[in-house]
C-alpha cells in the first residue's frame, strides 16, 4: 500500500500535506450534505407547508432560546438553518458545477480546436476572446441575466432562473479554459508524437482527442477547480445582488443576503452561518486548486 | 591546485537517499585543462556544482575533502562561500542565450561583477571590460559593449559569457558544455579561446562534457565518470588512446570515428533487454519481409524550395520571406542510405518535414518510386505515401504519447493502414516487433516514461517499421542519446536496413555519425546544397569549401593515439 | 516598435467596436425603445411615426453607423428610467468609481508586490506559509463578505469608519472628490479594502509565481557563479525580470476592479458606476447597461494599450531587433 503511494507521487504529496486532506475532507462533506440533502435534511425549506412564523427567529441549540427542532436556529420566516444550508449549498454546487462543465466543454472545445488548426479559425477565437475579457466575469454574467430578463416573458423567468444563471456563470468563465487550452495546445503540436500522428495521415478529431487532449489536463483540472470556486462565488455575489436566485429557493448567497438585513440586530447566526459554509466550501476547493497546482508543476514546490 | 577527494554527493528523496556522486577525487593544477567526462546521469555537473556550492537543492555533500589551494571550501560558511564565487572559483553554463539578464546591457553586467568583488572606480572597471572583450576577439568593444545580449550572435555570446567569468581574475573557471549549444566553426573558436586562456593566462579549466572529440582536442588531462563513480584518469592521449578500465574500452569503441567507415561498432547488446529464450522478432521479420516481395522504391527531389513567411516589424514594408530550402535536388538510390548533413539552422528539420508531407514546398517535384510525391496540404491523408514514407525522430522523450501504452502505440500503424485486421493477431505482432529491435516483449503493456531514452528509441523504430515502409526517414534519431547507446542504436539501423532493403534517408549534424551510416551524403548549408556524393568520396576528398572547414573544425581524437 | 503599437492600435479599436456593436444589439434586440418610451395611451399611428422620426426603421448598417457617431460626440441617448441624458447620469458617478478603483489598485500593488517578492525568496518561513494561507482564504472570501465584515467590526462594533456613502465631497470643477476631505478618505477606506483584498491576493500569487520561476532561471545561476551580491541579485536582477509579465496581468486586473467594484458599492451603498448598472439591470434600463458596458471596455482598452507601450519601454527585446 505504501509503495503504491510512493509511486504515484501525487498520491504522495497529498499524504504528506494534512491541510490539503482536511480541505478534501470538508469539501467532499460539504458536497455529500448537500448532493443528498432531500434526504438529509430535518426539512424542506422551499415547501411553504414546511415551516411557520412562530418558529422564527430562534437562535442555535446553544444558545438561550435555542430549540433542538432547529439546531442552528431558523431564520426570520421560521425556516431551519440546517435545511437551508443543504438546500442552499446543493443550489450553489448544481448552478456551479453545470456552469464549470458548460465552460469546460466549449472551451476546451475551442481552444484545441484553434491551437490544431491555427490559422484563421484561431485568429476568430481569439478576438472573440479578446472581446470578452474586455467585460470581467461579473459583467457578462449580469448581462446575460439583464438579457434574459428582457427577452423572456415574465411567467417562464422564475423556473428559468437557475437555467440563465448557469448559462450566465458559464459564458463568463469558458474564456480561460479555451486560451489555456489553445496554449497547451501549442506546445503540444510542437512534440513529436503529434507531427508522428499528422505524418501518418490520422484524422485530425482523433488527433486533437486521443492524442493532444490526454496531455493537456493537468493544466485544465487545476483551472476547473478554481473555475468551480469562482463559479460558486459568482453565483453567490449575483444572488447577494439581488439577481440569482431568490428568497423562496434561496442560494447561499440569498441566504447571506437575507442575513444581512440583521446584521445590527442580533440575530447573528442568520447572517454568519450561511457565510461561514460558503467560505469552507471554497476555501476547501481552492487549496485542493492549488495543490493540483503544485503537482504539476514541480519546480514551484 | 584543486584537490577532491572522496567527495559524496546525495539527493534525499521520497525513496530514500539517491547517490549522485560516490567517492570522487581529482586533482587540478595550475594553467591547467582538465577534462571531465562521462555519458548522462554520470554525475559530472554535480561534480561541478558541488565544488562551487550551486548544488541544485536538497541535494548536499555528504563526505570528501575540496580545497582550493589552502582553502577548505568546506568549511566555509554561506558569505564565505558567496565571496568566493567569481573571485576564486567561476562557473559558465551551456547555453549563452539564457545565461545573460536579457534586461541589462552587457556593460552594466561586466561592470557589476568586477566591482562585486574588488573596489575600484566605476571607470576603472569600464575599462578592464573593454579590454576583456577585445581580447575575448569581440571588435569595437566600448560600443558594443552598450548593447543588449539579444543583439549578439550565439558565438558571441558564449564569449561574452567567457568574459564574465573572467573578469574578476579567478584561479578556476568551471565549463560545463560550453561548446555544445554552438555550431562547429565557432565551437572550434570558443575551444582555441579556452586553450589560449590556460596557457597564457595561467587559468584552470575543469570542462565538463558528454563529447570525446572536444575533450581529445585541449583537454590535458582527463577523468572518465559513470553513474557517479570514478572509472579512470590520467593525461587525455593515454586514457584515450589506451584505455585501462573496461567501461572507458567501451565507451571509445563505441565513439564513432570520423576519418575511416567501420562496418559496425563493438559494442554488448545493453543488459536487461534481450531476456533468454525470448523470440527474436522471427514472426515479425517474416511478416516485413513477406508482404510485398516488391524491389525497394527510391526518393527523388527535383528544385524543391520551402520559405516560410518573415516576421512583419515595419507598417510600410511587407516581410521578406526566408527561403528555408533554395533549390534542393537529390537522387536516393533505392534500398541505399542517403545521409544528409548540416549545422542548425541549415534547414534539415524543413527537409524532413517537407519530405512527410507537414510543409508544402513553394516550387519543385518530388517522386517517390517513380510517382509523383504530392507536398504538404495536398497530399490527402489516405494517400499511399503515408504508409511507405514512415519516420523515427530526435526527442525519444516526445516522439512517444506518453499517455498511451506502448501496445497502442505501436498497433496504430496496422490498423490505419489495414495491414492486420484481427486484434489478437495485432497484439502478437507488436510483440514480436519488439524482440526485432532488441526489446523484450513484455514492454507492450507499459508506458513510455517506464523506459529509457535508447529503449524509447527502439520503440519507435518498431513503430515505423509496423507500417511496413519502403522509405525511413530518420531524423537525428541518436542526437539525443548517449554515446554507447547510440552505437547500439546505429548497429540497430544496420542490420535492419540491409535486412529489409530500407531506403533510408539519414539526417544528422554529427558527420562522424554520418560517416557511418550512409553510402551517398547531401552536405546542407543554410537551405543549399554544398556539396553531394558518393559518401567516402566526398570525406576523403571533399570539393566545396564549406565541407573541407567542417571536416577539418570538428573536434575529433588523433588516430595516432590508438596506435 | 511602431508596428508593434499600430498593431495594437488596431486591435484595441476592433474590440471596441465589437463591444459598441453588443450594446448596439442590445438596444436593438431586446424589448422595444419605443414602448419604453411612450406607455400604452399613444396611439399605434403616433408610435409608427416616433419610430420613423428616430430611425428605427432604417437598414441596420445605417443605425448602427449612427448609434457609433453618436457615442463619439458624446451623446448616449436617454434612459427608459430616469429620462435623463445617459451621458450625465455616468458622469456624476466615474469620479466616485474611479477614485474607489484606484486606492483599491494602489493598496493591491504596494501590498501585493512586496508580499509576493518576499514568499518568493522565503519559501519555507512561518510568515511565508502564513501570508499563503491568508491569501487563499482571502481568494476564496467572495468580495462582499469581505465588506460585510468589515462594516461588522469597524462600522458597528467599533463605530469607528462609516458604513455606508461618500461622506464628505469636494467638488473640483466639476469632479466630485473624496481626497481632499478627512471625512471623505474615512469613507474611503472600508470600501477600497474590501475591493483591494481580491486583486491584491492575486498579485501577491502571481508576483510569487512569477519570481520563483525567475530565479531558476540560468542567468541568475550564472550571476550566483559569479559572486553578485544576494541583494542585488534580487532585486536587479530576479524582480525586474518578474515585472515584465506582472505588469500585462496588472492591466487585466484594472478591469477586475472596475467590476468588483459593482458588488463593493452595492455593498457600502458607494455612489458609482456600479450601482447604478446594478439598478439599470433590475428595471431593465437598456441604454444605461448598454453605455456602460461601453465605457467599462473604453478604460479597459485604454488600461491595456498603456500596460503594452510600457513594455515596449522595459523590454529591450521589444525595441530593438534581435539579431540572432
Amino acid at each position: 500500500m505504501l509503495a503504491f503511494i510512493k509511486r504515484h507521487e501525487g498520491l504522495w504529496l497529498f499524504t504528506r500535506s494534512p491541510a490539503v486532506m482536511i480541505a478534501a475532507i470538508v469539501a467532499l462533506t460539504i458536497i455529500i450534505g448537500a448532493v443528498f440533502a432531500p434526504w438529509i435534511a430535518p426539512v424542506n425549506p422551499y415547501d411553504l407547508a414546511s415551516f411557520s412564523l412562530m418558529d422564527g427567529l430562534l437562535p442555535p441549540v446553544w444558545e438561550e432560546f435555542g430549540s433542538e427542532k432547529f439546531l442552528l436556529g431558523t431564520d426570520d420566516q421560521g425556516r431551519d438553518m440546517i435545511s437551508s444550508i443543504l438546500y442552499g449549498a446543493r443550489l450553489s454546487l448544481i448552478i456551479g458545477v453545470s456552469a464549470m462543465i458548460i465552460a469546460t466543454t466549449l472551451g476546451v472545445g475551442l481552444g484545441l480546436a484553434a491551437g490544431y488548426f491555427g490559422g484563421r479559425f484561431d485568429a476568430i477565437v481569439m478576438r472573440i476572446a479578446d472581446v470578452q475579457l474586455a467585460l470581467p466575469a461579473i459583467l457578462t454574467a449580469l448581462l446575460i441575466d439583464g438579457i434574459a430578463r428582457g427577452v423572456l416573458p415574465p411567467e417562464m423567468q422564475q423556473d428559468l432562473r437557475v437555467v440563465v444563471l448557469t448559462i450566465a456563470i458559464a459564458l463568463s468563465l469558458w474564456v480561460n479554459f479555451a486560451r489555456t487550452a489553445r496554449a497547451s495546445t501549442f506546445v503540444q503540436m510542437n512534440k513529436e508524437y503529434v507531427q508522428a500522428a499528422v505524418m501518418q495521415g490520422q484524422h485530425p478529431l482523433r488527433i486533437m482527442f486521443v492524442h493532444i487532449l490526454p496531455n493537456i489536463l493537468g493544466p485544465l483540472l487545476v483551472i476547473m477547480t478554481v473555475d468551480l470556486a469562482s463559479a460558486i462565488l459568482l453565483e453567490a455575489t449575483l444572488s447577494f445582488l439581488g439577481i440569482g436566485l431568490p428568497a423562496d429557493s434561496p442560494s447561499l448567497g440569498t441566504l447571506i443576503r437575507i442575513g444581512m438585513q440583521f446584521l445590527l440586530s442580533g440575530e447573528w447566526w442568520i447572517l454568519w452561518i450561511p457565510t461561514l459554509f460558503l467560505i469552507a466550501l471554497v476555501v476547501s476547493i481552492n487549496l485542493l486548486g492549488d495543490f493540483l497546482r503544485d503537482v504539476f508543476n514541480p519546480r514551484l514546490r | 591546485m584543486l584537490r577532491v577527494e572522496n567527495l559524496t554527493v546525495k539527493f534525499p528523496s521520497r525513496f530514500g537517499d539517491v547517490t549522485a556522486v560516490e567517492d570522487m577525487s581529482l586533482a587540478i593544477g595550475e594553467g591547467e585543462i582538465h577534462g571531465l567526462v562521462g555519458e548522462s546521469g554520470a554525475g559530472k555537473s554535480t561534480v561541478g556544482a558541488a565544488i562551487i556550492g550551486l548544488l541544485q537543492s536538497p541535494g548536499y555533500v555528504s563526505d570528501g575533502t575540496l580545497m582550493l589551494g589552502d582553502t577548505d571550501l568546506r568549511g566555509l560558511d554561506r558569505f564565505a562561500a558567496h565571496a568566493l564565487r567569481g573571485k576564486r572559483i567561476s562557473m559558465i553554463f551551456q547555453d549563452p542565450q539564457t545565461s545573460l539578464n536579457p534586461l541589462m546591457r552587457i556593460e552594466d553586467q561586466l561592470i557589476e561583477t568586477i566591482l562585486a568583488h574588488e573596489d575600484m572606480p566605476a571607470t576603472a572597471a569600464k575599462k578592464r571590460a573593454v579590454d576583456l572583450l577585445e581580447e575575448m576577439g569581440i571588435e569595437d568593444a566600448a560600443t558594443r559593449m552598450q548593447s543588449y545580449p539579444h543583439q549578439f550572435s550565439g558565438g558571441m555570446r558564449q564569449r561574452v559569457v567567457i568574459a564574465l567569468a573572467l573578469c574578476t581574475n579567478p584561479e578556476l573557471i568551471i565549463a560545463d558544455e560550453p561548446t555544445t549549444a554552438l555550431d562547429v566553426a565557432v565551437q572550434s573558436q570558443v575551444l582555441e579561446l579556452i586553450r589560449r586562456l590556460a596557457d597564457v593566462r595561467k587559468v584552470s579549466f575543469m570542462l565538463i562534457t558528454h563529447d570525446i572529440g572536444v575533450i581529445a582536442q585541449i583537454a590535458d588531462t582527463v577523468t572518465v565518470m559513470r553513474r557517479g563513480k570514478l572509472i579512470e584518469n590520467g593525461p587525455t592521449a593515454q586514457v584515450l588512446g589506451h584505455p585501462q578500465q573496461a567501461y572507458t574500452k567501451q565507451l571509445m569503441a563505441a565513439v564513432p570515428p570520423l576519418d575511416r567507415k567501420i562496418a559496425r561498432f563493438q559494442v554488448p547488446e545493453e543488459d536487461g533487454l534481450a531476456a533468454p529464450g525470448k523470440s527474436k522478432g522471427d514472426a515479425a521479420e517474416a511478416w516485413l519481409l513477406g508482404g510485398e516481395r516488391d524491389v525497394p522504391i527510391g526518393l527523388t527531389l527535383n528544385g524543391i524550395n520551402v520559405a516560410f513567411p518573415g516576421v512583419r516589424t515595419s507598417i510600410w514594408r511587407k516581410p521578406d520571406a526566408y527561403m528555408a530550402l533554395n533549390d534542393i535536388s537529390f537522387d536516393v538510390t533505392p534500398g541505399s542510405v542517403m545521409g544528409i548533413v548540416g549545422e542548425s539552422g541549415s534547414g534539415k528539420s524543413t527537409l524532413a518535414k517537407t519530405l512527410t508531407g507537414l510543409i508544402k514546398p513553394i516550387s519543385g517535384t518530388m517522386t517517390l518510386g517513380g510517382a509523383p510525391l504530392p507536398g504538404g496540404r495536398a497530399r490527402s491523408r489516405h494517400h499511399p505515401s503515408r504508409q511507405l514514407i514512415q519516420m523515427v525522430f530526435q526527442d525519444p522523450f516526445s516522439s512517444l504519447n506518453s499517455r498511451h501504452r506502448i501496445g497502442a502505440i505501436l498497433s496504430e500503424p496496422l490498423w490505419l493502414y489495414g495491414l492486420v485486421e484481427d486484434k489478437d493477431a495485432r497484439r502478437a505482432l507488436c510483440a514480436d516487433m519488439l524482440g526485432l529491435v532488441g526489446m523484450a516483449p513484455e514492454a507492450i503493456d507499459k508506458y513510455p516514461h517506464q523506459f529509457s531514452g535508447g529503449q524509447r528509441q527502439r520503440i519507435a523504430v518498431a513503430r515505423a517499421l509496423l507500417a511496413r515502409p519502403k522509405i525511413l526517414i530518420c531524423d537525428e534519431p541518436t542526437s539525443a542519446l548517449d554515446v554507447s547507446i547510440q552505437a547500439q542504436l546505429l548497429n540497430l539501423f544496420k542490420d535492419l536496413q540491409s535486412a529489409f532493403g530500407l531506403t533510408v534517408v539519414f539526417i544528422s549534424h554529427n558527420l562522424s555519425v554520418v560517416r557511418q551510416m550512409a553510402d551517398d551524403v547531401v552536405v546542407l548549408r543554410n537551405g543549399r546544397i554544398q556539396e553531394t556524393g558518393p559518401s567516402e568520396a566526398v570525406y576523403q576528398t571533399p570539393q566545396a569549401d564549406y565541407t573541407k572547414r567542417l571536416l577539418e573544425l570538428t573536434p575529433t581524437m588523433p588516430s595516432a593515439w590508438r596506435a | 516598435m511602431v508596428y508593434f503599437i499600430a498593431k495594437r492600435l488596431v486591435q484595441s479599436v476592433f474590440v471596441m467596436l465589437a463591444v459598441a456593436f453588443l450594446a448596439f444589439s442590445l438596444f436593438r434586440f431586446v424589448g422595444d425603445p419605443i414602448t419604453q418610451m411612450t406607455g400604452v395611451e399613444t396611439s399605434v399611428q403616433d408610435q409608427e411615426r416616433l419610430r420613423e422620426d428616430l430611425g428605427l426603421n432604417d437598414p441596420f448598417i445605417y443605425q448602427f453607423a449612427r448609434f457609433t457617431g453618436d457615442m463619439l460626440k458624446g451623446d448616449f441617448g436617454f434612459s427608459y428610467r430616469t429620462r435623463q441624458p445617459v451621458a450625465e447620469m455616468i458622469a456624476t458617478r466615474i469620479p466616485a468609481t474611479l477614485e474607489l478603483g484606484i486606492v483599491a489598485l494602489l493598496i493591491s500593488l504596494f501590498v501585493g508586490i512586496p508580499a509576493g517578492v518576499y514568499t518568493a525568496l522565503r519559501p519555507r518561513g512561518i510568515a511565508t506559509q502564513t501570508i499563503l494561507m491568508l491569501t487563499l482564504v482571502g481568494v476564496s472570501i467572495p468580495t462582499f463578505v469581505i465588506g460585510i465584515i468589515l462594516i461588522f467590526f469597524f462600522g458597528v462594533q467599533l463605530g469607528w469608519l462609516p458604513t455606508f456613502g461618500r461622506g464628505g465631497t469636494v467638488n473640483l470643477g466639476g469632479w466630485e472628490t473624496s481626497f481632499l476631505t478627512v471625512d471623505g478618505w474615512r469613507a474611503l477606506i472600508l470600501p477600497a479594502i474590501t475591493l483591494g483584498v481580491y486583486q491584491l491576493t492575486l498579485t501577491m500569487r502571481l508576483v510569487r509565481a512569477e519570481m520563483m520561476d525567475v530565479m531558476q532561471s540560468d542567468y541568475i545561476r550564472f550571476a550566483t557563479a559569479r559572486g553578485v551580491p544576494m541583494r542585488r541579485l534580487y532585486f536587479k536582477h530576479a524582480l525586474a525580470n518578474t515585472m515584465v509579465p506582472v505588469i500585462t496581468i496588472i492591466g487585466l486586473q484594472f478591469g477586475g476592479v472596475i467590476a468588483f467594484s459593482i458588488v463593493t458599492e452595492s455593498v457600502f451603498q458607494w455612489p458609482g458606476m456600479g450601482l447604478l448598472f446594478l439598478e439599470s439591470i433590475r428595471f431593465v434600463d437598456i441604454p444605461v447597461m448598454g453605455v456602460y458596458l461601453v465605457v467599462i471596455a473604453f478604460f479597459f482598452v485604454l488600461v491595456n494599450l498603456i500596460v503594452d507601450l510600457l513594455y515596449v519601454f522595459i523590454d529591450p527585446r521589444l525595441r530593438i531587433k534581435d539579431v540572432s
